[in-house]
Formats: C-alpha cells, structure tokens, sequence
C-alpha cells in the first residue's frame, strides 16, 4: 500500500509539473472554457445547435474549407444534425460532381447524391493555397481533434479577433487573434453579427455562431461520439458488477487458506 | 514441473496424450504451484497476455480496413473511424490498448526490479522479457507511422535518422530503411508489413518467456527460495486464476474510461493533420512511453554517442542480472536498495517529463543529470551495493511469517548462514 502511495505522489508531482509547464507556454491566452452539451460522461450534441452550425458551415466557411471525409448522408445518420433524408438529398443536389465515364467515356456532372462525399471548394492544395494569400485553409473534418484546445481552443479563435497590442506590425493579410497560436492569424474574422439568418428564429450573435459551429465541427470529428458515450457507460456498468462478482469469488476461493488476498 | 506423472482418466484421453501430451501441459499448467503471497503486483504478468491478444486481434480487423498508401493511408483511418462498424471502438481500443500495454509492461518491469526476480535463476526470464519490451518498442513506433499523420512522418523521419550517425555506412543504411532518399511510401509499406509481423514474434517470446518462468517457478514479494508443492504454495488455478481475473477487471475498467470517454487523450493532436514533408510541426515528440529514452537520446551532445546512449539505456537492462552484485533478491530486506530504487524510479519518471519538453536551457541540463543518474545507478550504485549493504534477516519460509501474525526474526536464520545457501 506505502509503494502505491508513493506512486500517486510521484505521479502528482510529475503531472503538477506539466500543468505548469502548459500554463507557461506561448505568450497566447489559454482559450475560453465552454460548458459544451458534448462533454462529460453522457454528453450529446445539442441537435439544433448542429442544424445551426451546419447552417454557419455552408454559408460562411464553406466557401474556402473543405470537409472531405464526410458524405452527405451522414448530415441524416442518427447522432449528428439528424437531418430527415429529404433534406439531406436537398442540401446535396444543391451541389455539383463530376462523375463518370459514361458509355461514351465522357465525364459528365450531375448533381450530388447522399453517396457523395461533401464537394470541396478547391480542386486541390495548390490552388486553395493560391486563393488564399499563401496560406492553406485546413481541411475540417477532424479540425477539433487536430489541435490540442480541442472545441474550447476552436471556439476561442473564433471569438479572439481583436486591436493588435501596441507596437505590433501585422503584414498585409495577417490577423491579430488572441487565441492562436502565435497571435497571428491569415483569416479574416469571418463571423460578423447577422451574418446568417438562423430559421429557427435565434439570434446570430457572433458568439452564438461560434457556438454552433464549434458544436458542428466537434460532431464532423467524432461522428459517433453519442454512441461512444453511451456504449461506454454501459460498458463501465458491465464491468464494475462483474468486479464485484469477480471480487466475492475472489474472496470464497481464497477463504480456504489462511492467507488473505 | 510437478513431480507426480499425469495419466488422462478417459481411454482417448491416454491414446492422444501418448502422441501429443497436450493434456499433461493443461494439467501442468492448472497444477502449477504459485507463491501463495504473491501480490497484486504479479497479476500484470496476465495482464500483459491480454493486452497482447487485444492488440492482435484489433490490429487484425484494422489491417482489414487499413490501406498502406502513402496518399491513402490517412482517410483509410478516417473511412474506418467513420464508416466502418464500430470501426472507431476497434482504433481507440487499439491506440489505447498500446498505452495500456505500455503501463503494464513498465509496471511489471518495476515489479521485477523491486523483487529482485531478475536475480538468478530467472536470468533468462528476464532476457526475454527485454526482449520483448525492445520488440513492443519497435512494434508501437511503426505502428504510430501507420495513419500517416504529422507525427507519423516526422516521428519516423526522426528516428530512421539516427542510424545515419553510424559511421561510413549510415546513409546507406538510412536509404536502405526508408526504400528511397526520404520517408514516403516505400517506408510506409514496410513499416506496415513490419508491424503485422512483430506482434507475433513476440508472442513466440511471450510462450519461452512463460516456459522459462515455469522451469524455477515464480519468484515472490520475500524473494526466498520455496519448496513447491508445499505449504508456501497454492494451484494455478484457481487460486492464482480467480486473482488475476479480478486485477484484469480493475485494468479494464480503466482501460474503458480512456477507450469510450477520453480517447485521444494519450495521443498528439498533430497526428489528426496528414503528413506533410514541407511543414515541419513546431515540437516532434514521440508517444508518452519512448518519452525517457527520447531524453537520453538527445542529452548527448554528439547524434552519434546519444544513440548509442539510448541502445545501452536498454542493454544495461538486460546485463542487469549480473550489474546486482546482492544475493538478496527482496527490497524488502534491502533497506539501502530501496531507496535508490525509488530514486530510479523518480529518475525515469523524469526523464519522461523532460523528454517531452524542448531540449533547451535547464530542461536539456536535467535531462543530462537525469541520464548520469540512470547509468549510475546500474554501473556504480547497483554493483557496490551489493558488497556493502546490510540486509536485514530473511525468513525461512513465506508461511511463518505469515501464520507468526508479524515477520519475527527470531525464527529467521542468521542472515549471513541466509546468504551462503543461496
């Protein structure tokens, strides 16, 4: 028991280190704490809030970030904006693909299926570099996983926009942003108030449009995350009861020598 | 072995066990007599089976859906997080479960050391083991370039440039490993191919580890030799069975709750972007368990020397049954031992830390510090503490002083009679 101790103190000793280390870092501020639906052991996404962040995505960010790994019919799986079908194959004959060859060896474009992926803005890197002053909009479909603040950190950026600090020179095209790493940033401050017009009556505040895209981006991450969380407690479940089946075994089995387990 | 014959109570059972003595082995195996005070510190031994069948059997299904292709490889992950069934359950039980494994084998290393069962006669016990740890070690690496993501690649560009240190020939043997003049798919594919192989070497290693252990017999918490079959034993099962089980479950409920509630946590953000040779992420670091080695590889100030640095931190591992002069195997009766055992301990734990820090100003002269401290304590400290410590008397068996209610040394012999015998 006095070895396991001692290893809980050394653990906490060493983890008390990198937390400062990690407060430490950068002269960017931590990012914002968001009390988001998602998090904890039984979190959800809040399913308006998707629709809405759906509705952000394709209007605002759409227009220079891919979401490649996702396909239209995910927009109507269960765990996600839930979208019934007819408006998931809506929103995708909105856009255009290339298919083919035909039976002539054409190509030829045809308006999008549920089996299609998400259409990108740009053919390829380059010219979504090119479009973009030298800088390359990331893909978003594991956006929230690929930086270390995760949702919090997406969302601070998205609200960090601000006055550069005196005495700092910003190039032509570069941004000052409270939140990101390096406080400099190639992308405008893309949400402005009203920006979007919500039909479910709510308000765009910027902060309520972060909010939702945030929700939006976290869910494109982890599409299952819903099934996670649930199959998870239950798992846990499962395995404390036959623990403690396991332990009372246990206990019986060993009852027949003085030895104590 | 235990000494009586076993003869199969059914016909079939003796006609068969006579060609193939299968049976013998399963009696063998239930019958074998265990250190009855065996701690929760010798479960990891089972634990440590179960981690290497999960991750054989996840990496099997994953290797279903996985594409080897430098310009696949990313979003054949992603198809299987997505669109795969419980695909994403199969990669997070398969990236945690090499945490996991990780955890336990360094547990289970440290529960060695602590014991002392190292110490002759497990010394080929012990080699294989090393071996093992330096197979899961190459085995976790290629596995981590698999998704081919920012880490992926400069992890890997990181470590194959090590063996360019080797004089005269370590381009060649640098272009040799990569198939080509940098990282790309030539190093992915084998890389691949490598990681569905290994696995199973070690589990060969696993079966001579286990047959090796079974020769002396489990060492134990006093690290006294046992009569066996006797009083100071119980049967493998179910005594040692039931036990291991429970620990098992205690492992697993941990292992569910980074698996279904903090998956990613373990892991670097960076490996969630696609490789890319022409950005270079601002820290490379390797996964949390190479961390130590990582550190003593980069406190050297010469690439060539560190590397070798970080080859003997493992081979002083496996020399380490003839580095411990002490014929004492327990810490618990090594008062002077136990102390730096812990400053071990501590010391790896701080190689760790500073191993994921940027090799700059007090964390490189840490390191440093650190790693003197690592060689020290297995080429100077380890070798004179075994003619100069005192050890406090062993008893004669583990039942007394278990039934005496309190270890009394009037019934222990003489420690220096002790220190002949073995």
């Amino acid at each position: 028991m006095r070895i396991f101790l001692k290893l809980i103190f050394l653990f906490v000793i060493i983890s008390s280190l990198i937390l400062s280390r990690a407060n430490a870092a950068g002269e960017q501020q931590e990012p914002l704490k968001v009390d988001w639906s998602f998090k904890s052991f039984f979190g959800k996404f809040d399913r308006a809030s998707l629709q809405r962040g759906y509705q952000v995505y394709t209007e605002v960010c759409a227009s220079c970030h891919s979401l490649k790994h996702l396909s239209y019919r995910n927009l109507a799986e269960k765990g996600g904006p839930e979208f019934t079908e007819l408006e998931a194959k809506a929103i995708a004959s909105n856009f255009e693909v290339t298919d083919g060859p035909n039976s002539d060896g054409e190509m030829f474009e045809r308006p999008a299926k549920l089996s299609d992926k998400f259409v990108m803005p740009y053919a390829n890197v380059q010219e979504a570099i090119a479009a973009n002053g030298g800088a390359y909009p990331p893909d978003m479909s594991v956006l929230v996983k690929a930086r270390s603040g995760g949702a919090n950190y997406i969302y601070s950026v998205l609200m960090g926009y601000d006055e550069p600090p005196a005495g700092m020179e910003l190039d032509d095209g570069v941004y000052y942003n409270k939140y990101m790493y390096g406080n400099k940033i190639k992308m405008s401050s893309p949400l402005d108030e009203d920006i979007v017009e919500y039909s479910d009556g709510t308000k765009a505040t910027v902060d309520q449009m972060a909010r939702d895209v945030t929700t939006f981006l976290q869910w494109t991450a982890e599409p299952h995350l819903e099934t996670r969380h649930k199959l998870g407690f239950r798992v846990i479940i499962y395995l404390s009861v036959l623990t403690i089946l396991v332990y009372f075994s246990m206990k019986k089995i060993w009852s027949r020598i003085e030895t104590k387990v | 072995m235990s000494d009586h014959e076993y003869t199969p109570k059914s016909k079939v059972g003796k006609w068969f066990n006579d060609r193939l003595p299968l049976l013998t082995l399963a009696n063998h195996l239930t019958d074998y007599p265990t250190p009855k005070n065996l701690n929760y510190w010798w479960t990891f031994g089972g634990i440590l089976t179960f981690c290497l069948i999960t991750q054989i059997i996840t990496g099997i299904v994953l290797g279903m859906h996985y594409v080897a292709h430098a310009d696949l490889a990313f979003q054949s992950v992603e198809h299987i997080m997505r669109d795969v069934n419980y695909g994403w359950l199969i990669r997070y039980v398969h990236a945690n479960g090499a945490s996991m494994f990780f955890l336990a084998v360094y547990i289970h290393i440290f529960r060695s050391l602590y014991y002392g069962s190292y110490k002759s006669p497990r010394e080929v016990i012990w080699i294989i083991g090393m071996l093992i740890y330096f197979l899961m070690m190459a085995t976790a690496f290629m596995g981590y370039v698999l998704p081919w993501g920012q880490m992926s690649f400069w992890g890997a560009t990181v470590i194959t440039n090590l063996f360019s240190a080797i004089p005269l020939v370590g381009e060649s043997i640098t272009n040799w490993l990569w198939g080509g003049y940098s990282v790309d798919n030539p190093t992915l594919t084998r890389f691949f191919s490598l990681h569905y192989l290994f696995p199973f070497l070690i589990l060969g290693l696993v079966v001579l580890h286990i047959w090796a252990l079974h020769v002396p017999g489990n060492n134990n918490p006093i690290g006294i030799d046992i009569k066996k079959p006797s009083k100071d034993t119980v049967p493998f099962h179910p005594y040692i069975v039931i036990k291991d089980a429970f620990a098992l479950l205690i492992f697993l409920l941990i292992f569910a709750f980074f698996v279904f509630f903090s998956p990613n946590i373990l892991g670097h953000a960076d490996n969630y972007i696609e490789a890319n040779p022409l950005v270079t992420p601002a820290h490379i670091v390797p996964e949390w368990y190479l961390l130590p080695f990582y550190a003593i590889l980069r406190s050297v100030p010469d690439k060539l020397l560190g590397v070798i640095a970080m080859f003997a931190a493992i081979f002083v591992l496996v020399i380490l049954p003839w580095l411990d002069t002490s014929k004492v195997r327990s810490t618990v009766f090594r008062p002077i031992y136990k102390q730096f055992y812990w400053f071990l301990v501590a010391d790896v734990l701080i190689l760790g830390y500073v191993g994921a820090m940027p090799a700059e100003g007090l964390y490189l002269l840490i390191a440093r510090v650190a790693t003197t401290y690592y060689f020290a304590h297995f080429l100077i400290i380890l070798p004179f503490l075994g003619f100069k410590e005192k050890t406090t008397p062993l008893p004669l068996s583990i039942t007394e002083p278990v039934l005496g209610g309190s270890a009394d040394m009037a019934m222990a012999r003489n420690n220096s009679d002790l220190k002949e015998k073995l």
